[in-house]
């Protein structure tokens, strides 16, 4: 069986499997990193967002052989270190504003909301509601309106 | 009679409850009226003559245990007054109290020799936060910080019969009461304890954040006392609560306990836990609702694929065990399964439509003058899916002499009986944990995964962790059903004569647990007039109320027998309520455009309740009521009283082409865009005012839904719906920029149910501003039911291929 090199949360890691298994189920079934979430498996809803090299990507759409050994491969449980801190502004934000309920689409809005803070700061502006309004994490609980606000706050400080 | 010689908390209710207080004068000398089956000892708390003292206990053990009856929940009921709407006097929260009272069942707080308390909550938290507001409740009566007080899910416990079901907007209602009396007692045990070590009398002492002080230098925490403050007996002891003036926690803004577990990947739903050997397992499901598999002709070919384990033929479908969940999807779809026929083969949403419109119970036509005008409204509500974001999953490991389960249950009692049955065990040799859930909204009542989990791991001779496709969800999980509701009102001289509503609805599986606790009840409630109605219209019947003055008022409900068993059906965030309120408070419009009055102008006429009113009037003027709308845009507004509460909600709705036709991409469905949401909700005491934010925040995004895009499509026995991009629950791009919840001070000492509440008063305030902006009366709900705007995936295999394109969609 084809041995899978990647980097996830800042270490490099090895699993034994086969190339066409989704990154998602590589981490959560055979790593036991669960902060991704199933709630669609085909790119949808957006449960299961992380971040790869820095950007945005759903682990239920990609072949864990498709990915480098170089690659860098961030989960819920590693975006802290990312900021060397206990809590990532924007989860600090999440906490702020009481965001969550259920809290199941919670590790994935929170990556949603850092790439997307990138996204625009790269395209060299801040958040407008349009941007907002176009993330397609779902949330069953309806926090939509918390997140929206988090997010605002979140992405004042991450500077 | 006049209201001058009512006690101040009974004024308010005065307009509301004359009839019934005039038969039942007694009861006008104390109290407000939803406490207004209050026994005396309550009426004189009420009249601040002094508190009323309940029963603990304190049980043996080598540290202090003590227990409350749940019974203490409600004081005993007087009789019932006639002429109004039984939600007013007697709802769906006093029978689910009620049905707990026979169990006499005690819950228990331990306080621990490290200071803190513990108490496991016999409910289930789904996401509505009653963790949370629990604690808060504890450490209020206890005087410990919040963080000192460890509240965990109680495992199925059988003696606690149906005390166990975490439904109805009822947890806070029915357990408020004992968990107070659990504390308040522990409190007094440990000031007892301390006294005899300090050498004073426990009217000396103080509690401060779990430490007791003589104010001489003594000092002990609740750590040091738990043991001296200990019994070697069981024994009965009486406690007063804390009065509510003295309140420090509860009705204080607090954030949920589990929110960090929540933002750092920590906390735990049942797929995530590591339970050893419980393999991933999903299951091949028939095309056609409710089909049961007959074949599966390449058992060999499906054995020998990538990480495949086992693979074993259910009654719901073919299971099988990989090694990842992505292993499992890829052996469905390889499967090569014959199929029986569902139970609704050859059916679509016409026919069962059709069905539903031959069974509409005949309005009763009253007598009315000739010269009346009659307003009609008919309106059908298509099956909606009431699935969480977690799918049904469940963890089961059963041997041969014993089954443990793992899953997110509201009734967990009920799953253990099931899964015994099941798996050909008896109830006590099943173990039932019950694990926080990805949300519920009815979807986690029915035990359907843990059962499914526990005939698969038999069937396998091996633990299993199960989890449903998304695709599962729609096409075989539990679907809030479709629906007509009829309401014929006639109107004369700008009066009311008559307001007559008729459901007719497909079958609503009550068989949670619901429907025994009706059954428990039945020989009560015929006081009631109750006697003779079937679970679903009891139900129906203690739900709705519609707290207008308009004459003859029946709501009705009907569920025809031809349907039963025929749908997977269940709650969606609430039973019949959102449907029914649309329809009536649509009709409501209706009728104050007929007598030529403004529609807040004409409810504020009609309202005989003055807590509806209040709500009304405060979303009114926070909304700002009337303002100026663009063409195309609108306000709407709507009320909604169940659960010894009401809301009132006020929202704005944008329905020109510029944002109906908003163009999102694929996959996305954007339509008339709520951009304003005012709600007031008056539940009673409030424990945690930001949770209840949160939950009528929530609430308001179930009821855009509702009323605009989430829906399911049924054609040919199928349901078309197979996942989140054809199923539009409310998205970013659908959410009102502008949400305010206003909460009114209540007169109330108990806490009302909070969950549901603001559903039904959105999707109805919504349904009104579409109407009012587009001047088109729909004749479905949503209101993009009749265009499918996806194409459907496909049947067999039943679940989508998984995707491989992520790395191009980075972002």
């Amino acid at each position: 069986m084809p041995k899978q090199t990647f980097i996830l949360n800042g270490k490099p890691v090895t699993v034994n499997v086969n190339d066409d298994v989704r990154v998602l189920w590589v981490l959560r079934d055979l790593l036991g990193v669960t902060g991704p979430k199933y709630g669609c498996g085909i790119n949808v809803c957006k449960a299961c967002t992380s971040h790869i090299n820095g950007k945005a990507f759903n682990p239920c759409a990609v072949r864990v052989g498709d990915l480098k050994p170089k690659d860098r491969v961030t989960t819920i449980e590693g975006l802290n270190e990312t900021v060397g801190k206990d809590l990532h502004p924007m989860q600090k934000a999440w906490l702020d504003q009481d965001v969550s309920q259920c809290g199941y689409c919670q590790p994935g809005q929170i990556m949603a909301a850092v790439a997307l803070v990138k996204k625009v700061r790269r395209e060299g502006r801040e958040i407008r509601d349009s941007d907002l309004d176009q993330i397609r994490n779902i949330c069953r609980c309806g926090t939509y309106f918390r997140i929206r606000e988090a997010i605002e706050q979140g992405a004042r400080n991450m500077r | 009679m006049t209201p001058v010689t009512l006690g101040a908390a009974c004024r308010t209710y005065l307009g509301v409850h004359l009839e019934a207080t005039r038969i039942h004068g007694v009861y006008m000398s104390f109290s407000s009226f939803d406490n207004a089956h209050s026994t005396p000892d309550t009426a004189t708390a009420a009249a601040g003559l002094g508190r009323r003292s309940f029963l603990g206990y304190v049980l043996a053990g080598s540290t202090l245990v003590v227990a409350a009856d749940l019974t203490l929940a409600r004081p005993a009921r007087g009789a019932v007054p006639s002429g109004v709407q039984i939600p007013e006097l007697y709802d769906l929260e006093d029978l689910q109290t009620d049905s707990a009272a026979p169990t006499s069942q005690l819950i228990t707080v331990t306080i621990n020799r490290d200071g803190t308390a513990s108490f496991a909550l016999p409910r289930s938290e789904v996401g509505q936060g009653i963790l949370t507001s629990t604690t808060m409740i504890l450490a209020e009566e206890l005087d410990l910080p919040m963080n000192k007080v460890k509240v965990t899910l109680a495992p199925a416990r059988p003696e606690l019969l149906l005390n166990q079901l975490t439904g109805g907007s009822n947890s806070t209602f029915s357990t408020y009461t004992p968990i107070r009396v659990a504390g308040a007692l522990a409190r007094q045990k440990l000031l007892e304890a301390a006294a005899i070590l300090f050498g004073t009398t426990a009217d000396r002492l103080t509690t401060t954040g779990g430490v007791i002080s003589d104010g001489l230098g003594n000092n002990a925490t609740y750590g040091e006392l738990a043991s001296s403050a200990a019994s070697q007996v069981v024994e009965a002891v009486e406690v007063v609560l804390r009065p509510p003036s003295d309140f420090t926690v509860i009705g204080k803004p607090k954030n949920r306990l589990d929110a960090r577990d929540a933002v750092t990947g920590k906390k735990k739903f049942t797929t995530d836990l590591d339970v050893p050997g419980a393999l991933p397992t999903m299951v091949c499901r028939a095309p056609e609702h409710q089909g049961t598999p007959k074949k599966l002709n390449n058992l060999a070919r499906i054995l020998k694929m990538d990480g495949v384990t086992h693979v074993a033929v259910v009654p719901t479908g073919v299971a099988v065990r990989a090694r990842t969940f992505g292993q499992c999807i890829d052996a469905i779809r390889e499967m090569d399964v014959e199929w029986n026929p569902g139970t609704v083969s050859g059916e679509s949403d016409s026919t069962i439509l059709a069905k539903l419109r031959g069974q509409e119970l005949p309005m009763v036509v009253p007598n009315v003058p000739i010269l009346a005008e009659t307003v009609e409204t008919n309106v059908a509500f298509a099956f909606r899916s009431s699935a969480a974001l977690e799918t049904y999953s469940a963890i089961a490991d059963v041997r041969d002499d014993r089954a443990t389960i793992w899953a997110g249950l509201k009734v967990p009692i009920l799953a253990q009986q099931r899964v015994a049955e099941a798996v050909g065990l008896a109830q006590d040799q099943v173990k039932v944990n019950v694990i926080t859930s990805g949300g519920s909204f009815g979807h986690k009542l029915f035990g359907d995964h843990a059962i499914e989990a526990a005939t698969i791991s038999k069937a396998m001779g091996k633990p299993v962790k199960l989890m449903w496709h998304r695709a599962d969800e729609p096409r075989q999980g539990r679907l809030h059903p479709m629906a007509t509701s009829r309401v014929r009102a006639t109107v004369l001289n700008g009066q009311v004569l008559s307001f007559e509503q008729r459901h007719t609805s497909v079958t609503s599986d009550f068989s949670h647990g619901l429907g025994e606790m009706i059954t428990s009840q039945a020989d009560e409630l015929d006081p009631l007039g109750l006697g003779g109605l079937s679970f679903a219209e009891s139900i129906f019947t203690l739900t709705q109320e519609l707290p207008y003055n308009f004459g003859v008022l029946t709501q009705l409900l009907n569920e025809p027998l031809e349907f039963e068993d025929k749908f997977s059906t269940g709650s969606m965030r609430n039973i019949y309520s959102p449907d029914v309120c649309t329809a009536a408070e649509l009709t409501i419009d209706q009728i104050a455009k007929k007598v030529g009055k403004d529609p807040l102008e004409f409810r504020m006429e009609f309202l005989k309740s003055e807590r509806v009113k209040t709500a009304l009037r405060k979303v009114a003027k926070e909304g700002n009521w009337g303002r100026p709308m663009p063409k195309g845009t609108a306000q709407g507004i709507a009320i909604h009283k169940e659960y010894k509460g009401c809301t009132a909600v006020l929202v704005e709705i944008d329905c020109r082409p510029q944002t109906v036709n908003r163009d999102l991409g694929k996959e996305t469905v954007t339509g008339p865009r709520v951009t304003k949401v005012v709600v007031a909700v008056d539940t009673g005491l409030v424990i945690n005012p930001r949770g209840l934010e949160a939950q009528m925040q929530g609430g308001a995004m179930d009821g855009i839904a509702m009323t605009l895009t989430a829906s399911c499509h049924l054609r040919d026995g199928r349901f078309l719906e197979a996942s989140w991009d054809n199923y539009f629950y409310t998205r970013q791009w659908n959410v009102p920029k502008d949400i305010e919840v206003h909460i009114i001070k209540s007169d109330s000492d108990t806490p009302g149910g909070a969950g549901e509440a603001a559903v039904g008063s959105t999707a109805a305030a919504v349904a009104c501003a579409y109407v009012r902006a587009t001047g088109k009366m729909p004749a479905y709900f949503p209101i993009n039911h009749g265009q499918i705007s996806f194409k459907p995936k496909s049947f067999i295999p039943p679940v989508p291929p998984s995707p491989t394109n992520g790395l191009k969609l980075t972002r």
